[in-house]
């Protein structure tokens, strides 16, 4: 049965989500705003710095005084390292669970999904001592081993349920065609399941990118991504709002703009298997 | 060739027997339809044989080689999904080219196989086409194509017209049947449905919880089913099968008559009050409760005039009862 739209109801919703839409990406916008402003006219009132005039100001000295190329090339090594490492270890293990389930897989699935929902500073003590004895502090192999641990059991997730979708049926007939595995492998369920696989590695990018917890705890300067570029701006001494928010703008930039560019696929691979 | 032997083939799934112990022989050529009601094992048996699902115990043979551990890719058949199984990515063309592909098969020969398929299947206008962009029917034939271009020793069909509207599937029935007198090669066919079974076979496989209840060519089965088992499910409407005094006096536990085999008559030993009656056209089907016996099934011509609520009286044709016995088999 269709439902009755009226057009009043209709601006009433769409008003409410611009409302909404706007309130979610007002801080981006602001810390945007406020990158292109002088530290003095940062700390006015809201009204009096958008008038204020705009400035690179900001921009110049972050790059003096920070290597803004080093943590964005930290940032890019962490998550397509983790990424690259995560989807070696989850596509087999998507796959074995997937196609070839036994007693334990659904518990096995949700007892990683748990391990999620632990809160990461519960390990932090063990995990610094680790990483101290190893000597792998401050170093991108570390953490490249941490941010794939983290984010494994949510790649394994996505990628199982991707599989899940594809029919059993379909592989049986490659195997009745005369395909090795390897075959079935490479020309049957790879094709048909790159769009998953390349949903989840966005994903993953996106998330081993912006994770700030591990990656400001185990680093300082040498391994140390854009969330800790971040950080060093956010000083309890005094008010560099206009800094602060020149380098989160920088941080963020690169990110933002694979994510709109990818956006249907990101949304695709999130809601896909919700509605057959 | 394609002859496969099957020496006391076992399958459980864990605790579950799903095919206690069977033998069974299929000859070179021969149209073999597994017909038998949802969850007989019919499937799970054209699985053991195409090697998808490993036998619990027992061997299987084909063309006189143990194929028992082989892997499905070894063992010389092609097979028909029921969701049809094609690959969306790839076209028809492609589609048809993999199991030619996978054999390392020369590309010349390979292209003048698939075109010779797509000539026999009328797919030659659709060979660029992906599977998406075809109707159930042509993607049936697709598939079908997919198998033939191998030659291979026997074809496997999993309830391939499950998925087809009612006047396709008569159609495509009539095809594979085509298929079946030109290529002269052994299929298997599965299917729950008893007409396809009795139109198509050489030899039907009645299938009864893993177990087989009766072998033979279709009119055997019809003339002279083994048990009641087989005496309900072959034959459409269903055999009449009745207890009580009607059985006893023919000395038997039930009695069994089709209703084609029960003529309306003036006067006659049972009489009844037609309950409903469905007019087809060329056949009338009257269900009649008969005092003492129950309800009837009767098959009368088209062109009878009974009608809900009339009374009439019932000849059922002496030589055409089934007697069977107290553990359900049938009296000789």
């Amino acid at each position: 049965m269709a439902r009755k739209t009226t057009q009043t109801r209709k601006a009433v919703v769409t008003i409410a989500a611009w409302l909404i839409g706007i309130v979610i990406f007002f801080p981006i916008l602001w810390t945007i705003l406020m990158s292109f402003k002088s530290e003095g006219d940062a700390i006015k009132a809201p009204l009096a710095m958008l008038s204020s005039p705009w400035t690179l100001e900001s921009y110049g000295e972050v790059q003096a005084r920070s290597n803004y190329a080093l943590h964005f090339w930290n940032s890019v090594v962490l998550s397509l390292g983790s990424t690259l490492l995560a989807l070696l270890i989850a596509i087999p293990a998507a796959w074995a669970m997937a196609f070839v389930p036994g007693k334990r897989t659904k518990d096995l699935l949700m007892w990683m999904l748990s391990t999620k929902m632990m809160p990461a500073v519960g390990v932090l003590v063990p995990m610094y001592l680790m990483f101290r004895d190893l000597g792998l502090l401050d170093s991108r192999i570390g953490l490249v081993g941490v941010l794939t641990l983290i984010n494994l059991p949510i790649v394994i997730w996505m990628l199982y349920t991707y599989f899940k979708e594809i029919p059993g049926e379909i592989l049986e007939a490659s195997r009745m065609d005369g395909a090795s595995l390897r075959s079935e492998i490479l020309y049957v369920l790879t094709p048909m399941a790159v769009p998953g696989i390349a949903s989840t590695m966005l994903l993953n990018i996106i998330l081993a990118w912006n994770e700030a917890f591990w990656t400001l705890q185990l680093t300082t300067s040498k391994a140390a991504p854009l969330t800790q570029f971040i950080a060093s701006y956010s000083s309890p001494e005094g008010l560099f709002y206009a800094k602060l928010s020149a380098a989160s703008t920088m941080a963020i930039a690169p990110i933002l703009i694979l994510g709109w560019f990818s956006q249907k696929q990101l949304v695709r691979g999130l809601t896909f298997g919700a509605v057959k | 060739m394609g002859k496969i032997t099957l020496s006391n083939v076992r399958k459980s799934f864990g605790e579950v027997d799903v095919i206690p112990s069977l033998d069974l022989s299929i000859e070179n050529g021969e149209f073999v339809v597994f017909v038998g009601p949802s969850g007989c094992g019919k499937s799970t048996l054209l699985r053991l044989i195409a090697g998808l699902e490993d036998t619990t115990s027992g061997a299987i043979e084909i063309d006189g080689k143990d194929a028992t551990t082989l892997p499905p890719a070894k063992r010389g058949l092609a097979m028909v999904f029921q969701s049809y199984a094609l690959y969306p990515h790839m076209s028809v063309k492609k589609n048809i080219l993999f199991p030619l592909k996978m054999a390392g098969m020369d590309p010349a020969e390979a292209e003048k196989r698939v075109a010779n398929a797509a000539k026999v299947l009328n797919l030659t206008n659709y060979l660029d086409r992906r599977p998406g962009q075809l109707s159930g029917g042509q993607r049936q034939r697709v598939a079908i194509g997919r198998a033939i271009v191998r030659e291979p020793a026997a074809f496997l069909f999993d309830e391939p017209l499950s998925n087809l509207d009612a006047a396709l599937r008569v159609n495509m029935r009539q095809e594979i049947s085509e298929l079946h007198q030109t290529l002269k090669t052994t299929m298997i066919y599965v299917t729950h449905d008893q007409v396809e079974a009795m139109t198509m076979a050489d030899k039907i496989v009645v299938l009864n919880a893993g177990r087989i209840e009766q072998v033979g060519s279709p009119l055997e089965l019809y003339r002279a089913p083994a048990n009641t088992f087989v005496a309900g499910f072959i034959g459409s409407p269903k055999m009449n099968l009745l207890g009580g005094a009607a059985a006893e006096q023919v000395g038997a536990t039930t009695l069994g008559i089709r209703p084609e085999h029960i003529d309306i008559v003036e006067d006659g030993p049972w009489r009844g009050v037609v309950g409903l009656s469905e007019h087809l056209g060329s056949d009338t089907f009257l269900k009649v409760n008969v005092e003492g016996i129950g309800t009837l099934t009767v098959r009368g011509s088209g062109e009878i005039p009974q009608r809900h609520g009339d009374s009439i009286a019932l000849r059922p044709q002496a030589d055409k009862l089934h007697r069977f016995g107290p553990d359900g088999k049938a009296l000789k």
